[in-house]
């Protein structure tokens, strides 16, 4: 589905990537991971069109996508979550869903600002959805608060939610279980197969190795910027390299 | 739900039966320029407040609108509506090219390049002598009429002045409770996440700037019709500076706060003629004491302080 080929970035002197290549099967909840510094936000990062890559091709569906900014693979049923939580703090949880519903609604400057009845029919369809996906991840008693008074799981979770709203057909979590304690982690998991259930793919950078090994279908490893080895998490588990790079890391 | 007609409602009642209690003042006459600060400070709220996007040149904007239709009416007799519509259009349309640009400035980058815009709009007036009148201005502007009807004194001036802003106001708080003022918001907040919602962000800002600098125009024509001489004096610099102060001091993302902002602020010099030589100082301690202790706004401001003084009812029950 989505195809990553050759894929090197570098920053001044310092080569974050260094020629990734690997595919992400449709479906599939697939996890990347690697120690601090392997580059794995950064692939997120040109991934999702907010860097352009110092060389290499990204494709999805065979359609060359490299150069597209984040809001033309928005459109594409791209989207992401990030690392260090990136809220619409002043809006309410609700607002912050109804902004993840902008590429599914139409009207512009013009009708909204003169309220036409297309508008208004508009503006209740994407808050009944916002509703809809704020019960799917299980905030939706906190439709009203305002987000950046919202205690850190539960920001993570809106940001999940905000996501899905835009009915994605792929979407890309940073780190989605940091600073989520036991219990969080382990609704996490139930909410990422949930996700897939409803056909969408998933790929999550992550640390929590038991959530990974547990519902990821396969692994990308990254170290130092360069792939260190990919497969089923049984593989993974198994790969000489990967043990030595983990135990090497102490 | 339900507020905000009830709140348009009350608006429109005091707005037109203000006249009743003030025509005949001197307060009439300031509160038609209360209108139309109101329209610039919207305008520039929906900027400012609501992208998160500085512009220190909408004096230039509102002088722009003020000269087009003040040269275009008295030279050269072209129909007032119609310039005005012209004048909003072209206004925004040199906003729209120039945002393109512009806009893609952050911060402190985006302050000092809409500031030389507007300084360069300043100069042009200043030194285009034969199209401006230059420094001494442009006189013999005439008033809008409506068939009969002229707007030749306050209360005309009030009810044509604020006709203008009561729609304007009921259209961008349309705007600000719909996506575009929730993706608008959403690029104040994070704009790469806002990107990543498929916020097309740099186009958006743009347009935000193009309608702002419309308004404002349309307030430049009126201002010129009203006032029937139009100099450079009013759209210098400082004024731009007086704009961004009502927007901070009325609320931030706030349509009802720019009211407020532009109430206090045009009002507030008129009431304190009475200090005469101490007026700059009382005011400048007004603006510190507001802004100390209304970081909100008078828009969040004072509904607190009410909160405070008020007795709680509930206490007892
Ligand atoms: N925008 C940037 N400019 C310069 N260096 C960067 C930038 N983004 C990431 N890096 C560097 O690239 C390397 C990989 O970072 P990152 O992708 O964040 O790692 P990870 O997410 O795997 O922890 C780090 O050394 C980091 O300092
Ligand atoms: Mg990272």
């Amino acid at each position: 589905m989505l195809a990553i080929r050759g894929i090197t970035q570098v920053f001044g002197g310092l080569t974050a990537l260094d020629d990734v290549t690997f595919t992400i099967n449709r479906n599939d909840i697939t996890g990347v991971i690697g120690p601090n510094g392997a580059g794995k936000t950064t692939l997120f990062n040109i991934i999702s069109g907010i860097y352009t890559p110092t060389a290499g091709t990204i494709s999805l569906d065979d359609r060359n996508i490299t150069r597209l900014p984040p809001e033309k693979l928005a459109t594409r049923g791209m989207v992401r979550t990030f690392q260090n939580i990136e809220l619409f703090g002043q809006m309410t949880v609700l607002e912050n869903v109804m902004v993840g519903l902008h590429t599914k609604s139409r009207c512009g400057i013009v009708s909204c600002a003169f309220k036409f009845p297309w508008q208004i029919s508009e503006e209740r369809r994407i808050r009944d959805s916002a509703q809809v996906w704020l019960q799917f991840c299980g905030i939706e008693e906190l439709a009203g608060t305002t987000a950046a008074n919202l205690p850190f799981g539960k920001g993570r979770l809106l940001e999940i939610a905000r996501a899905l709203a835009q009915e994605p057909q792929i979407i890309f979590m940073d780190e989605p279980a940091a600073g989520l304690n036991g219990r969080e982690t382990l609704e996490l998991a139930l909410l990422i197969r949930k996700i897939r259930d409803r056909g969408i793919t998933v790929v999550l950078v992550e640390h929590d190795m038991e959530l990974v090994m547990d519902v990821c279908d396969r692994i990308l490893v990254l170290n130092l910027g360069r792939k260190l080895a990919e497969g089923t998490p049984r593989e993974i588990q198994e790969n000489p390299a990967v043990i030595a790079a983990y135990l090497g890391e102490g | 739900m339900k507020r905000e007609p009830v709140k348009y409602a009350l608006l429109v009642a005091v707005a037109l039966l203000a006249p009743l209690y003030f025509s005949g003042g001197y307060l009439m006459n300031v509160l038609v320029f209360v209108g139309i600060n109101t329209l610039l400070v919207v305008a520039l709220n929906l900027l400012l407040g609501f992208a998160g996007q500085i512009s220190l040149g909408h004096a230039g904007f509102f002088g722009l609108g003020a000269y087009i239709s003040a040269i275009l009416t008295a030279t050269h007799q072209v129909n007032p509506w119609l310039v005005m519509l012209i004048a909003a259009l072209a206004v925004s349309a040199l906003a729209f090219l120039i945002g393109f640009p512009v806009l893609k400035l952050k911060g402190h980058y985006l302050a000092m390049a809409t500031l030389g815009l507007g300084i360069i709009i300043y100069i042009f007036f200043n030194e285009a002598v034969d199209i401006t009148g230059g420094p001494s201005g442009f006189s013999g502007v005439p008033n809008l009429s409506i068939g009969a009807l002229v707007f030749d004194d306050d209360v005309k001036n009030y009810y044509l002045v604020w006709s203008f802003t009561l729609v304007v106001i009921l259209l961008a708080v349309n705007l600000s409770r719909s996506r575009i003022g929730r993706a608008l918001r959403a690029i104040h907040d994070s704009e790469v996440a806002a990107r990543v919602m498929g916020v097309n962000v740099r186009l958006l800002k743009v347009q935000i700037f193009a309608l702002s600098a419309f308004i404002s125009a349309l307030a430049g024509s009126l201002y010129a019709h009203v006032m029937t001489f139009v100099a450079p004096a009013s759209f210098g610099f400082h004024f731009s500076v007086e704009l961004v102060t009502m927007v901070i001091i009325g609320g931030l993302g706030s349509v009802y706060g720019s009211l407020l902002g532009a109430a206090l602020l045009t009002l507030l010099p008129e009431m304190l003629r009475a200090f005469q030589d101490y007026d700059i100082i009382i005011y400048g301690l007004i603006l510190i004491l507001a802004t100390m202790f209304m970081p909100g706004g008078l828009v969040r401001g004072i509904p607190a302080v009410l909160a405070a003084i008020l007795p709680k009812k509930q206490e007892r029950g």
